[in-house]
This record gives C-alpha cells, structure tokens and sequence, in this order.
C-alpha cells in the first residue's frame, strides 16, 4: 500500500483516500481491505490474497488488487 | 469517481465520518460578495478559540477523516490560520482552503508552496474583472489573479480555480477553462445557491433552463472539470455526471461553522438544519448521533417527483435550493430540468421565503485593491 494512503473501515469495506493524488477509493469487501492491510507481508501479491480467501475467489480478488494500481493506491516494490 | 447503485445506497445511509467535511473558520471576510453562501463580513465573538480549533483537527484525525474543506469568510484573515493548517497536516489531516486570495502574498505563497497534502482554491466569478467585480466587490479580479501570479511563481503546482456559475458568467466556460490551463490549475465549477445572501440575488443570476442545459453537455464533454457533485440535479437530462450524484448532506458531506455549529451541509446555515455544536458534545457525538443526521440518512422520498422517471437520476436535487426558495423538501428541484421546480415555484410566489440565520453581514460596503 502507498504509504500516502490513509484507510478508514466503513460497514461495506473501507474508503481509501491518497493524500497526494487524491483520488478516493471504494474497497467493497472487508476481505480486500484486509489483504491490502497485509500485502506488505508476503513476497506475492497472489500469497497475501490466498491467506485471506479461499482458492475458488483468488482470481476474483487479483482482479479487485490490480485495479487500485493506476490510482497508486497501491504499488510495486 | 463513479459509484454503482448499491454503493450508493450506502452512502445514503450515512458513513462513519463525512468524506466532505467543511469547516469555516471565521465570518470575518474583507469582501462582500452579493451571493456569499454563509453571509459572511463580520467576525462573530464566539468563534473557536485556537486552543478550540486545534482540539477540533485532533478529533478530526481521531476520525480518520482524510482532508477538510477550509472556507469562511476569509479563512486567510485568521491570525491563527497557518498554524491550524499546519496543525491539520501534521495530524495527516488533508487540507483544502477557499481563499478570494487577497492574503497570498508572494511569502505566504512562497510558505504555503513549502506545504505537502495542501490544496488551494481561489474563488473568481468572472474572467474579466467587469463580471467578476459585479458579484464579488471592486478589485477583487486582480487580487484573485495576483494571488494566482503568485502561487504560480512560488511552484504551488497545481492550484484549482472555482467559479460559482450564473446567468451573466455562463457564456465564459470555455474562457474559464483556458485560464486555467495558463495556470496549469484545475477548474472547478459550482451552482448558485441561494443560501446565505444569495438569497437575495438567485432569482436574477441562477442560470435559465437553457443555459442548464448546455451547462450539462459542456460538463459531460469535460470529465476532468471539477464540480463537488453540484450539479447532480442535471444528470436527469441522460448520462450522469461524474460524481456521487446524490445530496450528501448529513450522509458524506456536512459544515462546521466558526462557533461550532454543525450543519447538514454548506448550503443551510439555518437552525432548521442545525444538528449541534462541537463546543458542547465533540464532533463524533453530533455526526453520529444527533437526531437531524439520523432522519436525513432514511431513505429519500420522492414526494412530487414521485410520477417523474428521472428521480432516479437527480433524486429531486439539492435541499437547499429548495429551502431557501421556499419549497418543501419533497418538491421539485427549483431548477429541475423538466421546469417542475419553476411551476412548484409559482404556485409559492406570495408566499415569505426563509431568512439565512445566523447574518454577519457588514452594514457598510466594502472595496479592496484601488482605493
């Protein structure tokens, strides 16, 4: 995650705001927040969603993470 | 940002904290502009203290509410104000301030250009000085320009300019546009409300049905113009604008007046909107609590606009414009795009509009610049 941005839980998920592009996101499920919340603490994008989800959603949630890229919500290494 | 239906309907029902939080520090202002939201001239003796409004930014990161809209008055007048923001965006608080400009002075541009997670919006009505001054005040036109020269020679970067829209200034989009691309700023356009003073002044300046109209194919063509979701009332004319496309107050968006008061939002400083005060139970509390934020967070009702196809697209529009036209809250939009609001609005013409209140007008006119 960009260290400009800032989450805040709502009942849906959570809104993420970057402070220096600022745009503000919707992250629509709780187990996508907790999997951007963790992302820094596996090698692989695709390991820190499989420790949040089961198998059968892994594509589901790659596509959910890559679509908070363009907006720097979060980033590569 | 687009939000699909479902997300909609939640926003509807309120969110833990406001992602649009204004806070007018003073009604002090040195301009009197005919169509000020807040009635805005003299300071009021109850204003938040600096000890007041820092505690306030504390508990506004307490919330992780991202960034706040600073306005006034003249927020730049406050002796105080660099360190409230300062104090804001070392909590991580973001700001953005509405300024007429007059303060930004080539150092306080130099030390605002030094400031990260800051946003200015200078407040320009007209893109000669004639336009603008007829609404804002003499001399007006070139401080905002002066402020903008500035800004722009101390490497802000990217400022936004923000025009209210009326009947008189419509015909200079384009103008608007090019001149903010000189700045390499972002233009940011709103409606005329008829809060505050512009109560006074609506029925002459707020655009007819036809300049509405071109209003919102000129918007729709031009994705990257701002316009905080002001104009959502035309989205019922086809596509939607970009944006929530809903009334936000008291659900996303909400106003802390310089003594405390919190409103549903910056549009209806009027005790009929009044939801509490941060003085006396904190912010939270009033947000979350208070009875008036409660009952605007039920869902809408649609009231005439019942056997309209299009509520769904507008939602019958903004609250205040209602109110302060004298409808009820479930009437038409009075610039519905349909003419609804004009045949609701005849039918009330005799009828005793509400006043703004509180009023902190001066009694005198005022003029900067040339004297």
């Amino acid at each position: 995650m960009s260290r400009h941005v800032s989450l805040r839980d709502e009942s849906f998920g959570a809104l993420a705001y970057h402070h220096v592009n600022r745009r503000l996101v919707f992250l629509k499920s709780k187990p996508l927040v907790a999997i951007v919340q963790d992302l820094a603490n596996f090698p692989t994008a695709r390991e820190a969603i499989a420790a949040h989800v089961d198998e059968a959603e892994v594509a589901r949630y790659e596509k959910a993470l890559s679509s908070l890229v363009p907006s720097d919500i979060i980033n590569g290494r | 940002m687009g939000a699909n239906s479902s997300l909609r309907d939640r926003f509807e029902s309120g969110l833990a904290a406001p992602i649009c939080l204004t806070w007018e520090l003073t009604y002090a202002c040195n301009l009197a502009c005919t169509h000020c939201l807040s009635s805005s001239g003299r300071r009021d003796p109850n204003e938040l203290s600096t000890t007041e409004a820092m505690a306030l930014i504390d508990e506004i990161a307490a919330m992780q509410i991202f960034y706040i809209n600073i306005g006034g008055g003249e927020p730049m007048i406050r002796a105080d104000f660099f360190d409230i923001i300062e104090h804001a965006i070392n909590r991580h608080v973001g700001v953005k301030f509405s300024t007429n400009g007059s303060r930004i002075t080539p150092e306080a541009a130099q030390r605002l250009a030094a400031m990260d997670y800051l946003d200015i919006q200078i407040s320009i009505d007209g893109v000669d000085a004639e336009t603008n001054d007829a609404l804002r005040g003499e001399g007006s036109y070139d401080a905002a320009r002066r402020a903008m020269d500035n800004l722009r020679d101390a490497n802000f970067g990217p400022f936004k300019i923000s025009v209210v829209i009326t009947r008189h200034n419509i015909s200079q989009l384009d103008a608007y546009e090019a001149l903010a691309k000189e700045y390499g700023a972002e233009l940011r356009l709103t409606r005329l409300r008829p809060s505050g003073r512009g109560v006074d002044v609506w029925d002459d300046l707020h655009p007819t049905r036809e300049q509405n109209r071109e209003l919102y194919q000129w918007l729709l063509d031009r994705p990257n113009v701002l316009t905080g979701d002001s104009f959502f009332h035309l989205s019922a004319l086809g596509e939607p604008l970009d944006g929530l496309n809903l009334c936000g107050a008291g659900r996303v968006v909400c106003l802390i007046d310089p003594v405390g008061n919190v409103y549903a939002c910056p549009f209806v400083i009027h005790d009929q909107f009044l939801a509490g005060n941060v003085k006396e139970k904190g912010f939270n509390e009033v947000w979350t609590n208070s009875d008036l934020f409660t009952s605007l967070r039920e869902p809408g009702n649609p009231g005439a606009c019942t056997a309209c196809g299009s509520y769904d697209a507008c939602r019958g529009g903004c609250m205040a414009a209602k109110f302060f036209t004298g409808l009820e809250l479930t009437d038409p939009d009075p610039e519905c795009v349909f003419g609804h609001g004009e045949t609701a609005l005849e039918a009330k013409r005799l009828e005793i509009r509400p006043k703004p209140s509180p009023d902190h007008s001066r009694r005198t006119p005022v003029r900067i610049g040339s004297k």
